[in-house]
């Protein structure tokens, strides 16, 4: 007899199949170029954009709101980037101090209005996309500024000396074994039922290898892209947020019942506000690795990229109901 | 018995190693009603689950046959073809419809191309006739009433040609006056031959409709027998599996001096044109239970709602807390003056259904687990978690367990963990033993008993009469959102209390 298959289960399953699929028929359709260290490098670079925008979208749908101004505010902040960059001349470090501060103004701008004023998250984004363009055209006259300096081409187009990647990636390595070790241990001094123990340091070291295959391609070509060592820290970032802060688990709470979270004493509207402050850091965060990469801040820059983000986050497993994320991360399980 | 309708022999189903249902055996001829008795979470709704087919024929152990044959289910539609239908507490139209179209949702008569609506009209009417419902069959569900709906959910059924009709707890929301209607329903159903399978807690629609009476206790079957030679008593203890010494414990209490002062409580709902709580004022003493009645709508809730400071419209009111006043804005307001509240409607607004139990509970105080970078301390978190777990008796497989997997009683018991968590001086309880077992309800009596006795004031709002006089010290009656009446529980009657409630001008 079979066992039952959970929903989640089959949804990761279906998600390898399909990326087995993928790989083996353009291997075989590019005569295994697609396969190449060079490719794989270059498809993983270009993961990066997205994968920082869906981090901040997570937060935004599990507490079971939407926001549709991604693409339009990370168009609006790559420009003012640029012309931080290329006009006014600033230093690197206070241009990305800027933008990430603007970013966290626009995402609480967009928050204020959904939390405390109760404008539907749809609604409030949707002006913002159009506004967000709209300012971008204004203040570029509708044309790229260019060229960015050297400097700030190093955020999106420069790698990672290799001894760096291999000792980066053995920390993280060891690190994800030992909390494993640590739940298990405090699960048992409390006395919780663990799952096997084989059972949860297979999927870890399933974790391990998956890292370690990444790393020997990359290391194979240039090292690992910085815009993908940002991407990973934000993920960590992210992830401690979700799962071991109040603000995460109350983020949660919201998106799960936000009558019963405001009962329990939860402030519903701070909190609803600060995920999309945080969301619009991220949005500004990968507007810089945008603006590096283009070399340039162009008035189409993001277009629809706010689909992308909500793709990616719904593929990753986070429902859209709010409250859930399945294994965006495999230590994300709720 | 004559050759039996239904015969369900051993049924055993588990949920990962857990067994729910462990070898229940049941028997039910034509014109017989079944009714089904059980504490929640003894498995009587997954023993209905494997009747109906939701869990599907391979999924558990045992065998089901139905007018003598194997029934092999693959799903509901299965067992909806041999007659056997299942009307859930949570009722399944669709309320945008017309009670016609609803009892034809998804066996529409005609062609495809035109719907013979003469047809249907008919046979909606003699329908509505057979359940006594007397409304056009082209009202709006939406317009009808939450029993009257429930009599479409049976004419649906009827029209499904039914032998065997499943009602799952169904006068739960009713008014008096709906159950009696319903219950001679049922009544002129067996009458005409079809069998009953009935769920439910109040033992005396039990007496009333069945001709067995079967109990369920923890998935072990216990007995099942003529509903004729049974009193409600025998019923409960063949339930709890113990004798219950009273069914309200009373304990006296150590009361002191007044811990709150409510003054000239107003509440208004916007747009309104009377208050839903007009000038309420009473103190409340330290270690004291005190119960608030009235009729629902009467305002109790409403007044509850101004002190935690949640009620969803213009209110105000004078609250003193040992002398001090108070400002109560909000919730967290609330919270921090020491007043907790157990919400009435546990499902909307008592907790969050996929989370785990142990995080259901420390989501009111998460501040005070907070260390370094903002992190919850998960240890200290576990450790106050489960011993509130085991404290409080909430049965669960596990801390991490989401609470929505729990029975009623054991997420009434995480709530008010999650209340004693915060450490109030005073707890609210709105209607704490709503939907939840016999059981569940004298560990929360014994529970509220504790608490006093260690210092804590309660004020516990409660429809049930008999809960109000066996539980409280005094008694506020509240009507038309007026504070009606003040009694000691000495000496008080639900006549007492009734009469006040009710009549005009006493």
């Amino acid at each position: 007899m079979f066992k039952t298959i959970k929903t989640s289960q089959l949804q990761l399953l279906a998600m390898i199949a399909a990326m087995t699929i993928i790989i083996v028929f353009f291997s075989i359709a590019t005569e295994g170029a697609f396969i190449t260290p060079r490719n794989i490098s270059n498809l993983i670079r270009q993961t990066a954009i997205v994968g920082v925008l869906a981090i901040g979208m997570v937060f935004v749908i599990i507490s079971a709101e939407i926001d549709l101004s991604v693409g339009s505010m990370m168009g609006l902040l790559g420009g003012v980037a640029a012309i931080l960059d290329v006009w006014l001349h600033l230093p690197i470090a206070l241009t990305i101090l800027v933008t990430v501060c603007s970013g966290l103004v626009l995402g609480l701008f967009n928050g204020w209005w959904v939390a405390y004023q109760r404008v539907p998250s749809f609604i409030v984004t949707l002006a913002g996309m159009l506004a967000f363009r709209g300012i971008l055209v204004g203040l570029t006259d509708g044309a790229t500024v260019a060229p960015t300096s050297s400097d700030l081409s190093i955020i999106g187009q420069s790698y990672i000396p290799s001894g760096w990647g291999v000792s980066v990636i053995g920390v993280l390595c060891l690190g994800l074994i030992a909390r494993v070790y640590s739940r298990r241990k405090s699960r048992q001094n409390h006395g919780i039922e663990n799952t096997t123990a084989k059972f949860e340091y297979a999927k870890a070291f399933v974790v391990v290898a998956v890292l370690l295959i990444l790393l020997i391609s990359l290391e194979n070509y240039r090292g690992i892209p910085t815009p993908i060592l940002i991407m990973g820290g934000l993920i960590l970032l992210a992830t401690y947020i979700a799962k071991r802060t109040a603000f995460g688990r109350r983020i949660y709470a919201i998106g799960g019942n936000i009558e019963a979270a405001r009962m329990s004493g939860v402030n519903v509207e701070w909190n609803k506000m600060w995920v999309f402050g945080f969301n619009g850091m991220m949005v500004a965060i990968a507007a810089l690795i945008l603006t590096s990469r283009l070399g340039a801040g162009t008035p189409s820059a993001g277009n629809m990229a706010e689909l992308d983000a909500i793709a990616a986050c719904v593929i990753g497993g986070t429902s859209l109901a709010g409250g859930l994320v399945r294994f965006l991360v495999p230590l994300w399980e709720p | 018995m004559t050759q039996p309708l239904l015969e369900m022999r051993d049924i055993v189903k588990s949920f990962s190693g857990v067994r729910a249902l462990n070898g229940v055996s049941i028997k039910l001829a034509r014109g017989e009603a079944l009714s089904i008795c059980g504490e929640n979470g003894s498995g009587k709704s997954t023993l209905m689950k494997v009747l109906s087919g939701v869990w599907p024929y391979g999924s558990y152990e045992g065998d089901i046959f139905f007018e003598g044959q194997a029934v092999k289910a693959a799903g509901i539609r299965d067992t909806e073809a041999l007659g056997i239908v299942i009307i859930h507490q949570e009722l399944a139209l669709v309320k945008e419809l017309s009670v016609l179209e609803n009892i034809f949702l998804g066996n529409e008569l005609g062609s495809f191309a035109k719907l013979n609506d003469e047809d249907m009209y008919r046979r909606t009417r003699d329908l509505l006739k057979r359940v006594k419902l007397e409304v056009s069959p082209n009202t709006l569900v939406r317009d009808l009433g939450v029993g009257q709906q429930q009599l479409v959910e049976i004419a649906k059924a009827l029209n499904k040609n039914v032998k065997l009709l499943i009602l799952d707890e169904p006068t739960s929301s009713l008014t008096r006056n709906e159950i009696q209607i319903l219950l001679n329903i049922v009544h002129d159903l067996k009458d005409q031959g079809i069998a009953c399978i009935y769920i439910s807690h109040k033992l005396d629609e039990v007496l009333d409709l069945s001709t067995w009476v079967a109990v369920i206790r923890d998935g072990d079957h216990i007995d099942t027998r003529s509903a004729a030679e049974l009193t409600q008593n025998d019923i409960i203890s063949m339930m709890v599996g113990r004798e219950l010494e009273a069914l309200f414990p009373r304990e006296v209490h150590d009361i002191g001096e007044t811990v709150l002062r409510v003054k000239n409580a107003h509440a208004m709902q916007a747009g309104a044109s009377i208050p839903q709580v007009n000038d309420v004022s009473f103190e409340l003493k330290k270690g004291e239970i005190l119960g608030i009645s009235g009729l629902i709508g009467s305002g109790r809730t409403e007044l509850m709602q101004c002190i935690y400071g949640c009620y969803d419209g213009r209110y105000s009111a004078t609250i003193e807390m040992q002398g001090q006043s108070l400002t109560i804005r909000s919730q967290r307001d609330a919270l921090a003056a020491g007043i907790a509240m157990v919400p009435e409607d546990r499902k909307r607004h008592g907790i969050i259904p996929i989370m785990g139990v142990g995080r259901n509970i420390s989501l009111s105080v998460l501040d005070d687990y907070v260390t370094y970078l903002g992190a919850i301390d998960e240890n200290r978190e576990t450790q106050d978690t489960v011993d509130y777990i085991a404290r409080l008796k909430v049965k669960t497989a596990s801390p991490e367990l989401p609470i929505k997997n729990l029975s009623g009683g054991n997420q009434q018991k995480a709530i008010i963990a999650k209340c004693l968590l915060t450490n109030p001086k005073i707890l609210i309880l709105d209607e704490p033993t709503r939907g939840i077992d016999v059981g569940a309800k004298y560990e929360i009596y014994k529970l509220m008993h504790a608490l006093v006795k260690e210092g804590m004031s309660i004020i516990m709002v409660s429809s049930e009469l008999p809960e109000v006089i066996g539980i409280s010290d005094r008694v506020l009656v509240m009507h038309e959102g007026r504070l009606k009446g003040e009694f000691d529980h000495q000496g008080l009657t639900q006549e007492m209390i009734m009469n006040c409630a009710i009549k005009e001008g006493v």
